[in-house]
């Protein structure tokens, strides 16, 4: 904000608190303020809100874009795009902030409203998003994106990182299951026929990315509440239990599941993970060596956090003591702290994949400015 | 040979909660030119029990680069995903067998 405000340029962010609810815009407009009257600005603060209510969202004509229907419950957001950041800044805010809206959004609106043709100014705003991830130094912080009319430059701005035209454009590819289109609000970036040329050994000029319209579409995400979950951790280190733990953990999951339905039952799901033998990878593991130790990591969902809870406690004299066989003296495992188990609170799930259409760009957003005058 | 010894790298990172892109990047133009030849998109999918339909795959000659990019079996967050951002395929894909290169004529060698 003190940096806003010498240089005297509108600063934007999005999307607050990375999911972009509104709630989260709120919190920022809080921080914003405290901030505004520690530092003795006067502000214009405009909020753009995404969130969007089950009954527009159900009203509307979803396209699914990965396969699966809708689920209509929980909270869902819209992701904003160029048209309605330029609806923010056309406000004359001094700081925007931002609902959900996309990465490449934050920093292609303002080139586009200069001037910059929109093929370049996506480009550029891909290419920036991620900061210094396309260049030599990844960890190193910041670039500059220096946009013209027709292409931008990028340069890194810490000491001895460098942009090359591989590491520019190979940036693309981040996190991106086309390498050579992007989807936004209203189109698509086409970079098949971008040029990236060394201006130096440090800066990169691109150009030659296109700009595609398309029908007015904004992505929607969404995610609902599915359960809540307690999870329990415990560690064998006997060889013979390491070299059977998946025998081991399967016969204790048939035992505990009986155990669970005569005496709480409920709709629940029990799991355990071995770490150290296949709990990153489960079925798809190929690895087959045998480790020093062991850990079980079992994980309890259910509709409540009582029943979750209720569960570890039925569970925890098992999983601390459990045999290989009916005839060996009963063994004891390690628990690593005590309680054993750790309640995780409401777990949600993604539940949309979709774009809803739009005959306006604002008829889904909301965009409210509020003067903070500290001065 | 193994995938993994036949590159540079190899990386995977969701694409979006319901995506995993993986990229093979392959060092220069020889080893990609051999790559993009040895390792068939079906080896992939096989790989990570994903239906070879299913697989999209970009060849990035400028980059030595192949992509693949599939739907993931569970959706990020899921409560049977075991890997939020999906990083650990790239592991699993490095194992995948390939033939290895022709040997170098004497000339060039």
């Amino acid at each position: 904000m003190l940096a806003r405000a010498e240089l005297d340029v509108p600063l934007v962010i999005g999307s607050c608190g990375t999911c972009g609810a509104d709630a989260m815009v709120d919190w920022m407009m809080e921080i914003t303020r405290e901030l505004a009257i520690e530092l003795g600005q006067r502000v214009k603060v405009a909020r753009l809100y995404s969130d969007q209510s089950v009954t527009r969202v159900r009203a509307a004509k979803l396209r699914s874009i990965g396969g699966k229907a809708p689920t209509l419950r929980g909270n869902i957001v819209a992701l904003a795009g160029a048209e309605q950041m330029q609806a923010a800044l056309e406000t004359g805010a001094d700081i925007v902030l931002a609902g959900r809206m996309t990465d490449t959004a934050v920093i292609s609106t303002y080139p586009m409203m200069r001037g910059t043709n929109a093929g370049a100014a996506w480009h550029g705003a891909k290419i920036g998003e991620c900061g210094a991830l396309c260049s030599t130094h990844p960890t190193s912080g910041v670039v500059i994106i220096d946009f013209d009319t027709a292409g931008f430059v990028v340069e890194p701005m810490a000491s001895g990182a460098r942009c090359t035209p591989h590491t520019v454009s190979a940036h693309m590819l981040y996190e991106n299951a086309d390498p050579f289109i992007l989807h936004e609000p209203g189109g698509h970036l086409d970079v098949t026929k971008a040029q990236y040329t060394a201006l130096d050994d440090r800066r990169v000029r691109v150009s030659g990315a296109k700009w595609v319209p398309e029908p007015y579409t904004v992505k929607l995400e969404g995610a609902a509440l599915v359960g809540y979950q307690t999870t329990v951790l415990t560690l064998l280190r006997d060889p013979r239990y390491v070299a059977n733990a998946q025998a081991w953990a399967d016969k204790l999951h048939g035992v505990l599941t009986r155990q669970i339905d005569a005496q709480i039952g409920g709709d629940y799901t029990l799991e355990f993970r071995l770490i150290g033998i296949n709990a990153t990878l489960g079925p798809l593991e190929t690895g087959t060596a045998i480790p020093n130790e062991v850990g079980v990591l079992g994980i309890i969902t259910a509709p409540t956090q009582d029943a979750a809870s209720e569960i570890a406690k039925l569970i925890n004299p098992f999983i601390l003591h459990f045999p290989l066989t009916d005839s060996e003296e009963l063994p004891t495992f390690a628990f690593p702290y005590s309680p054993a188990q750790t309640d995780r609170g409401p777990v949600f799930e993604f539940t949309l994949n979709h774009v809803m259409p739009l005959s306006d760009p604002m008829e889904a957003f909301r965009l409210e400015t509020e003067v903070i005058d500290a001065a | 040979m193994l995938l993994k010894d036949a590159v540079q790298k190899i990386r995977s990172k969701n694409a979006g909660p319901f995506r995993i892109s993986i990229d093979v990047f392959c060092g220069d133009a020889g080893g990609f030119a051999h790559v993009c030849n040895a390792l068939q998109t079906d080896m992939v999918a096989d790989k990570l029990n994903i239906r070879p339909e299913h697989m999209q795959r970009f060849e990035i000659t400028s980059l030595h680069t192949i992509k693949f990019s599939f739907e993931r079996n569970q959706p990020q967050g899921a409560l049977f995903d075991r890997d939020m951002h999906g990083a650990q395929y790239a592991h699993l894909v490095g194992e995948v067998v390939i033939p290895a290169a022709l040997p170098q004529s004497p000339e060039s060698a």
